[in-house]
């Protein structure tokens, strides 16, 4: 990518706050992606660990008993029920599902594409993901 | 390059106001970086953007780069990023940004031609390929009808794509366009779906594999800033999304 192009680049890509919900849970979509994939490595590898017997699987399961472990786990469910229930959303309006009916447009030109319907998916999909990490935060923190 | 000046501005009249416009300065042949010019403007409730910055043009630095035409948001031409968020100039009220401070910079995603300037060709290139014209066998002429005939509902299936002017706004709001210099852009793709959705086109199949790309349709991620900043009501998503519903089986 070339400097000439003037590209707003990954810096532009990843600014969630100049349009609307909408763009935030594409930011949310991407971070939760990401997260879950990286989650997703270290699970592979901490699961490895029960080839060095009982006891390297204990001593690795110990890293989850911390509050940092606690920490860590908490945010993996959010990202988990937020990329799951915003997936549906998203893969509904990418079939072109719940996303309005073309027809001429009159001034303020609201989009019929940014509609209630995606922004209460986007809103459950938020609120669902932090009621199940509080929940998920009240059962390993209240053992 | 910061520089303050007022505009000694010989008609201003009670009601108006003063802000202060940034301009971005930059010329690819010489400058390094971009730079802003401050310049005290007045204005009434009803300036525009671009009436600001012909007034700094005209009364204080005529070397402004800027590019206008019909000053009534139908050319297309006066895209550029206002208080951080693409806009057309001239369809812009200074009062409606509820700001002492203008900021107007180039559009992003566009090479800089000077200043607020930027290339177009692009954009023009890709909504070419598109083939935005409609694609069949037989003409009018020779047809024995004299016109293809359209019922009210046919249009409505179009017609609000058919209002796009070509501003590269949606282009420049688009976060897959920010960082993939190849994609086809929410522009192009909307205007595909203008011709797919038109009853008198028989182009769907030929315009489809033109988009089923891999920087085609598949980058867009449905995050609707092409439909936020559209000055025409075109909501490019949706039609990209309706023409993805086609691809995907979802609709027919
Ligand atoms: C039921 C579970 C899941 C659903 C419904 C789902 C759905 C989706 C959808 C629809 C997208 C595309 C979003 C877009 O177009 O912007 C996506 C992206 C992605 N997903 Fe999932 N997903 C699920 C589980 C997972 C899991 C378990 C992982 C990790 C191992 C994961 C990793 C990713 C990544 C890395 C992306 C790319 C993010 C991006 O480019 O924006 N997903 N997912
Ligand atoms: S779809 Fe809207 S924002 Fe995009 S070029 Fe056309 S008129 Fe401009
Ligand atoms: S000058 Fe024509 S669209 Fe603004």
């Amino acid at each position: 990518m070339s400097k000439d192009e003037h590209r707003e680049g990954i810096k532009g890509m990843a600014n969630p706050t100049r349009y609307g919900i909408e763009r935030v849970a594409y930011w949310l979509m991407r971070l939760s992606g990401l997260g879950l994939l990286a989650y997703f490595v270290g699970h592979i590898y901490e699961t490895s660990n029960i080839l060095r017997g009982q006891v390297g699987w204990n001593e690795f399961l110990e890293l989850t008993q911390t509050t940092e472990g606690h920490l860590v786990l908490a945010i993996v469910i959010a990202m988990c029920v937020f990329h799951t229930v915003n997936g549906i959303r998203v893969m509904l309006g990418h079939g072109g599902i719940g996303v309005g009916k073309p027809a001429r447009p009159d001034y303020p030109y609201e989009p019929a594409s940014q509609n209630y319907r995606h922004k209460i998916g986007i809103y459950s999909a938020i609120l669902l993901a932090a009621i199940a990490m509080m929940y998920g935060l009240a059962v390993m923190f209240g053992e | 390059m910061a520089q303050v000046s007022s505009i000694s501005n010989e008609q201003t009249s009670p009601t108006s106001k003063l802000i202060t416009l940034r301009i971005s300065r930059f010329n690819p042949e010489h400058d390094e970086s971009s730079g802003f010019m401050e310049f005290s403007v007045s204005y009434e409730k009803w300036t525009t953007v671009l009436e600001a910055i012909l007034d700094v043009k005209k009364h204080h630095d005529h070397s402004v780069g800027v590019r206008y035409s019909c000053r009534q948001a139908t050319c297309g031409s006066c895209g550029m990023i206002i208080n951080g968020k693409p806009r057309l100039a001239c369809f812009t009220k200074i009062s409606e940004l509820n700001s002492d401070v203008v900021t107007v910079e180039p559009m992003n995603n566009f090479p800089i031609i000077r200043d607020l300037a930027v290339k177009f060709e692009k954009l023009f290139d890709t909504h070419q390929k598109i083939k935005p014209y409609l694609i069949r066998d037989d003409t009018e002429i020779e047809s024995n009808e004299k016109e293809f005939l359209q019922s009210p509902e046919e249009v409505e299936q179009y017609i609000q794509f058919a209002n796009c002017i070509k501003c590269g706004l949606c282009n420049s709001a688009c976060p897959t366009m920010a960082t993939d210099s190849s994609f086809v852009g929410p522009q192009a793709l909307a205007q595909a779906y203008r011709y797919v959705a038109d009853s008198r086109d028989k182009g769907k199949d030929s315009r489809l594999k033109i988009i089923d790309d891999s920087h085609g349709i598949w980058r867009c991620h449905f995050a609707g800033s092409c439909s936020q900043v559209c000055p025409k009501g075109v909501d490019p998503a949706m039609g990209i999304q309706l023409l993805r519903g086609y691809m995907l089986g979802f609709r027919s």
